[in-house]
């Protein structure tokens, strides 16, 4: 007979089923990058999960962890590979999915990483090559740089004439056929995918919602264009699959929210008044850092007090 | 409870059997302590002959008098298993029963005092039946003045039908077992609470209970723990009830439909609390509702419901009960039910991936994963800080948990170490 603590029943759900549902929300916009970006983007994609998943094969050795395959790694370099401009080099993210698994990752303990660990990876990649992590193409491959770009360096006004008229712009965000990175610019796929992901129950609501809400105010606010700025860029991939990451989010609902407001506030702020055309991957970086400190103030009031 | 507590399924397997006399057992194990408080003192000693419903373990204190279930001869008073997984000082009897007379019914219980029906709540042994098992005569005398009287039915566990087919074969003398406490506590006012899941017995109580203006009947949406006392407070009454008070300070009483069961039968039948209805059930049993006498070993139960073979044995339910070892266990007071499972799938166990699910389901609004992990590192000074204590153990984070991390083990040592250092 078997002796062991209540409760004696649990239910279906398993962390690797969570993570398979997160691969199966990220294939359509994985998918969309290999349709507007061509073979390039299939390699990228492949070569980054393949040397993902064998690199963390490598950790869990190092790190004494039964050899299993690893769901989460596989999201990793999915993610990773999707936040890469379609034309870097196939070495390039060889090298930032040893960086995200085996310095982001590993060393802090299972379960306990501060930081986004494909995130962290392209951080280290737009540091460390500059150049190539910055030369983007549209989908007819002439060279030319993604849409936040022209807006910060061109005025928004110069962008929506590229494009002929502003709803020209808007469904070619929408739709994806854009300059971007690999998997960030078809906005409906992402947002199908991420929707998926709030119904199954595997993401919170709150952290997109509250994202894209905050987002969209302070853009309003400070007299850009809303639905530009929804779009543009790695923001619906960064509000659905990076801010939505567990390990690094906080675990209270309130908290939550104080966390996405804050990522949707930095994030405008830094596209519109930083160096960077792009805010999303610092702004998530930086409330990642601040999760334990939310945690701790968010501690709900035990029932009855 | 919106968005708290956790959605089973019901697994009521014995939901349609009609409770029926489980065989009166060879021997008895009867242990003196089945309830809350202080142990009982044994009035018999080894040699001794017993009849039915004698009084063999005096209380003092905080405590409830125990009364033999079986007629035979005492044939020992030592330290026996029991289901709560201790050894407890337990008297032995072995069983002979002649043609017992059951004593008779009282003539009248309109004329008798609160004092007298509290003295005969008292001296039958009457202790909680839900399982908690807390001596009734001290619960329906409150220190702080009540108001209302929830009479919970609500049976949230899975597979446990006990309550449901109380009410549905005994509604009247629930009814007057009511009548009898909302007497005894000066009250006007008794909801009978009851999980929509049972909609046989909600119809069968709203006629028992007829046009009696003090007694109303509450339909709780089915989820569990909705039958946890503080919870049903909350969503019957709109009360919250603090960790460190009582129901009774926020002018509540709660007690289940079985102790007013035994309410009936002690003052209107002058039977002493000897038996209970407990529910057999698991895939490997022929589920039953079964009416049993106190110290029944679980074995002869098992065997009447044609038990094969089950890798785990639980006395309670599939949430908060406790897994046996022995099936040399008697039944108690708080013997709920007895639930078999064929096979025990262990799931292994992976590091916390902080999803949060745990904390969503909470019902007492926790951290669980928090407390669990300050708990497995032995910093049991940061989950007394989490609140440790208020857990009540309902098991809504462990079945949520998608790493399958046993945090109510945790939490529970927690919990132990924190009372160890007070």
């Amino acid at each position: 007979m078997k002796v062991s603590s209540s409760p004696h029943i649990r239910n279906s759900r398993t962390t690797q089923k969570i993570y398979l549902f997160v691969v199966i929300a990220l294939v359509p916009a994985a998918l969309a990058g290999i349709y507007f970006f061509g073979q390039k983007s299939l390699y990228i994609i492949f070569v980054t999960v393949i040397s993902g998943m064998l690199f963390d094969l490598l950790m869990q050795r190092l790190f004494g962890v039964r050899l299993h395959f690893n769901c989460s790694a596989l999201i990793t370099s999915l993610l990773l590979a999707l936040i890469l401009p379609p034309t870097v080099p196939l070495w390039l993210p060889v090298i930032g999915v040893i960086f995200a698994i085996g310095i982001a990752k590993y060393p802090f303990g299972q379960g306990n990483n501060i930081f986004n660990p494909a995130l962290v990876a392209r951080v280290f990649l737009a540091v460390s090559f500059p150049v190539f992590m910055s030369s983007y193409v549209s989908p007819d491959t002439l060279t030319s740089a993604s849409p936040l770009t022209v807006a910060k360096i061109d005025g928004y006004g110069t962008l929506v004439e590229s494009f002929g008229l502003e709803s020209s712009l808007y469904s070619a965000l929408f739709v994806g056929n854009r300059s971007g990175s690999v998997g960030e610019t078809c906005s409906f796929l992402i947002i199908a995918g991420g929707l998926f992901l709030v119904l199954v129950r595997v993401i919170d609501w709150r952290i997109p919602f509250f994202y894209l809400f905050s987002v969209a105010c302070l853009a309003l606010v400070l007299g850009s264009d809303v639905l530009f700025h929804l779009m543009a860029g790695g923001l619906l991939l960064g509000a659905f699959f990076m801010a939505t990451d567990y390990v690094t989010s906080p675990i209270t609902k309130k908290g939550r929210i104080i966390f996405a407001v804050g990522c949707g506030v930095l994030t405008v702020i830094l596209r519109l008044y930083s160096s960077y055309p792009e805010g999303v991957a610092f702004s998530i970086l930086l409330m990642n850092a601040a999760t334990p400190l939310i945690d701790r103030f968010t501690v709900p009031r035990p029932f009855g007090r | 409870m919106f968005g708290k507590g956790v959605l089973l399924a019901e697994q009521k397997l014995s939901a349609a059997s009609q409770i029926i006399r489980a065989p009166v057992p060879k021997r008895a194990i009867i242990p003196l302590q089945q309830h809350i408080g202080v142990m009982c003192e044994p009035l018999v000693k080894p040699g001794d002959i017993v009849k039915k419903y004698q009084l063999i373990g005096s209380a003092a204190g905080l405590s409830a008098p125990i009364h033999s279930s079986v007629s035979g001869k005492v044939a020992e008073v030592g330290m026996h298993p029991c289901a709560a997984g201790t050894v407890v000082l337990s008297v032995v009897i072995d069983v002979v029963e002649p043609e017992f007379v059951e004593p008779e019914s009282r003539k009248s219980v309109d004329n008798l005092s609160v004092e007298q029906l509290l003295e005969i709540i008292k001296e039958s042994g009457i202790v909680g039946m839900g399982g908690a098992a807390f001596p009734t005569h001290v619960k329906l005398k409150p220190k702080s003045p009540v108001d209302t009287l929830l009479i919970n039915g609500a049976e949230c566990e899975p597979f446990l039908t006990a309550d449901h087919r109380l009410m549905l074969e005994h509604a009247e003398e629930i009814v007057l077992g009511i009548l009898v406490e909302l007497k005894v506590l000066g009250v006007q006012k008794a909801v009978v609470c009851i999980e929509d899941n049972k909609p046989d017995a909600i119809s069968v109580m709203r006629n028992a209970i007829g046009d009696k203006n003090s007694i109303s009947l509450a339909v709780l949406k089915t989820k569990y723990p909705q039958g946890a006392e503080k919870l049903l407070i909350n969503t019957v009454l709109g009360k919250k009830v603090a960790h460190t008070t009582l129901p009774s300070d926020a002018g509540v009483v709660v007690s289940n439909v079985g102790t007013a069961k035994a309410i009936h039968d002690a003052v209107y039948l002058c039977r002493p609390l000897v038996e209970r209805v407990v529910t057999v059930t698991g895939d490997s049993v022929e589920p039953k509702n079964l009416l049993v006498r106190i110290g029944t070993p679980i074995k002869e139960l098992l065997r009447f419901c044609n038990a094969s073979e089950y890798e785990k044995l639980l006395v309670g339910g599939p949430m908060m009960g406790v897994a046996q070892f022995s099936d040399e266990v008697p039944v108690t007071k708080s013997t709920t039910g007895i639930v078999a499972f064929k096979h025990c799938v262990d799931e292994p166990e992976q590091h916390c991936i902080r999803c949060g699910s745990c904390v969503e389901v909470c019902p007492y609004n926790l951290l669980p994963t928090v407390i669990a992990k300050a708990s497995s590192r032995q910093n049991f000074l940061a989950a007394k800080l989490y609140h440790a204590e208020q857990c009540m153990e309902c098991g809504c984070c462990a079945y949520s948990c998608p790493a399958k991390i046993p945090l109510v083990q945790h939490i529970r040592l927690a919990k132990l170490e924190i009372a160890k250092r007070k």
